[in-house]
């Protein structure tokens, strides 16, 4: 189990693009993933784009990643990373 | 052309892709009859029309560019995701038919993108209404229609999809003016990139028979019945924009000959397919480098999506050489999953070929797809990051595997000629002992690699001299080198597209310069200005 805590500064928030890259980051690892805009969840599967995307997550948004399995902890430094860098930088 | 003349009527939209157009409004009718007729038969599962409208979207994005690929990404990605199925299972188990199925699956979404106090997930309905109508034309056994518009069609709808549009071929006297639709929607994005005038956001007009319309694109203009005035000034707009374009045009299309009459060679720098359709072949003697890196951006392609890639270019090259450099990632070029990471200095470590000879098993792939592309024109291979001779007798030897495993199955192909990237100083320096048939200076490396002084470190940009005694120096040992073996020699680099630089190249013997199409204009000027006696060439 891993947990991590990210703030998201993507200026769109969590659309189209970042969704997609965050959900085919999340479904290289084994673990089960959940990503939420609170603390206090709903909890939403990190792997699923559809589900990602109706979160609708605006920019300046605390996120939370939560990991369950062998690789939980490798996923989670994955997701933050990936989040703490823009999404790659990529344009949308 | 009797009676009173309509009077002109204005509409203000957004801008949303700049431009002019005078033409006749074309309403877009969509005709679900037609998209049915015109593909396979009819799914006989979501599942299966699913997997058919993702199949359509991966035909799109192998000619697409890389934004508009993005954006097809996110409709594959979505469509993939057996969540957004889970509303037509259970109207499946209620007895609804297939399309009822899907349409609720959905509909929910886009109403819930819909309700969405933002923008921006708002504008995202635009690429669900595409996936719906794509599915549903599957459903029926279809694709979804290009359109087919006539000469001077502006385009009239509420909305477009990306899909759709990305199938249409546009000219250059199209113009689309959208009722609803946003200057940061998807389809917008594209009307830029391929450069068709929009105005979005115009609201609720009707037009009734053949109307004229004049679209401004920059301004977020619509005038239908335009009166004398109005067209003269769209004329002299135009004029203005079709001069500036010409004079560039003219620039470019310019025979490449220095003052004293030489001729040089002009090549240009290729990345992707649709750079092509904006560039005459005319203005260039071929192409001096072909990236292949967008064939793995999204992990390595397989054989037929390269081979269609390659020989794409070659048609468009029209047996002019075309020299494909294999996959060059690693070093600023960092690409997930293909590339080591974690390395101290990726500069000096395992990048270009020295990556693909680590996998061959992927490189064999992209040399099998360039073996076979050389029977569409006048291909070669270039292989970058070479250091040592034996690098290319290993890149041979696959080549030799590689040839082998095409006639195993029964596939034709043809052997092209095998040259390297001259950008690590020691390959510069022992150019003779390299068994190839050509070379090619890439500039960026080699001037880095020489100056020791990274080119993306702003602190050492006034080391990257390409005039430093000792840099001449090599540029011309390259050049004599590469005289006295008989290899063909070109320079691809940023160099070649610094029209500042051009006396430098000239003078150091370089006759063969390869650049980006803009440059063509601005480094032909250049060429014509230089002679080797004002020079002391």
């Amino acid at each position: 189990m891993a947990n991590a805590q990210v703030l998201l500064l993507h200026a769109a928030g969590l659309h189209a693009r970042p969704v997609v890259t965050l959900t085919k980051l999340a479904k290289t690892f084994a673990s089960r993933i959940h990503i939420a805009a609170d603390a206090q969840g709903p909890w939403i599967d990190a792997k699923s784009v559809v589900r990602v995307m109706n979160m609708k997550t605006p920019a300046n948004t605390h996120l939370f990643l939560r990991a369950e399995g062998a690789d939980a902890d490798a996923a989670v430094n994955a997701l933050v990373t990936l989040i703490n860098n823009d999404f790659n930088g990529g344009p949308e | 052309m009797n009676g009173p003349l309509p009077r002109p009527r204005q509409f203000a939209g957004q801008p949303a892709a700049p431009g002019v157009a005078l033409g006749r409004i074309i309403e877009l009718q969509i005709d679900g009859a037609k998209e049915r007729s015109s593909g396979a038969r009819p799914a006989a599962q979501i599942d299966e029309a699913i997997a058919e409208a993702v199949r359509q979207l991966h035909e799109l994005m192998a000619r697409a560019m890389p934004e508009a690929r993005k954006i097809l990404e996110f409709q594959v990605e979505f469509l993939g995701d057996p969540v957004l199925l889970e509303p037509a299972q259970e109207a499946l188990a209620r007895g609804a038919d297939f399309e009822a199925a899907w349409c609720a699956a959905i509909d929910a979404q886009i109403a819930d993108f819909e309700s969405s106090s933002d923008d921006y997930f708002r504008h995202r309905t635009a690429d669900l209404r595409d996936m719906r109508s794509r599915v549903l034309a599957a459903l029926g056994g279809g694709d979804l229609a290009p359109l087919h518009l006539p000469a001077g069609a502006i385009l009239l709808a509420d909305d477009l999809e990306p899909s759709r549009f990305l199938a249409t071929q546009w000219r250059s006297d199209h113009a689309i003016v959208l009722r609803g639709g946003s200057p940061t929607a998807h389809v917008a994005l594209l009307a830029r990139a391929h450069r068709v005038p929009m105005v979005v956001g115009v609201g609720e007009i009707s037009v009734s028979g053949a109307c004229t319309a004049l679209v401004d694109g920059s301004r977020g203009m619509l005038v239908l019945e335009p009166d004398a005035e109005q067209v003269a000034q769209f004329a002299s707009t135009r004029a203005q924009l079709e001069a500036d374009h010409a004079h560039a045009a003219a620039a470019a299309a310019r025979p490449a000959l220095t003052a004293n009459g030489e001729r040089v060679n002009v090549l240009l720098n290729i990345a992707s397919l649709e750079e092509l359709d904006a560039i005459d072949p005319a203005i260039c003697d071929g192409v001096g480098l072909v990236r292949s890196e967008l064939l793995f951006a999204h992990g390595p392609s397989d054989e037929e999506t390269q081979l269609r890639f390659y020989q794409r270019i070659l048609q468009w090259a029209h047996g002019r050489p075309v020299i494909v450099r294999t996959l060059d990632a690693g070093g600023d070029k960092p690409m997930r999953g293909i590339t080591i990471d974690g390395e101290t200095n990726p500069f000096l470590g395992v990048r270009g070929v020295r990556l693909s000879l680590a996998a061959p098993d992927v490189f064999k792939v992209q040399l099998r797809a360039l073996l076979r592309a050389a029977l569409a024109g006048n291909l070669r291979i270039m292989l970058p990051m070479i250091t040592a001779a034996e690098e290319v007798e290993r890149v041979r030897a696959l080549l030799d595997e590689a040839a082998a495993e095409l006639a195993a199955r029964g596939v034709s192909f043809a052997r092209p000629p095998l040259g390297i990237m001259v950008e690590v100083p020691a390959a510069a320096l022992a150019l003779d002992t390299f068994d190839i048939d050509f070379a090619s200076i890439g500039s960026n490396d080699l001037l880095q690699y020489t100056m020791a002084a990274a080119r993306d470190n702003a602190a050492v940009t006034a080391l990257s001299n390409p005039r430093h005694p000792g840099f001449v120096v090599l540029l011309q040992a390259i050049v004599r080198a590469a005289a006295q073996r008989n290899v063909s020699l070109s320079l691809c680099g940023d160099l070649a597209a610094q029209s500042q630089h051009v006396d430098l190249l000239l003078a150091a013997g370089l006759r063969s310069l390869s650049m980006p199409a803009a440059a063509v204009g601005p480094v032909k000027s250049a060429i014509a200005a230089w002679s080797p006696a004002a020079h002391g060439g």
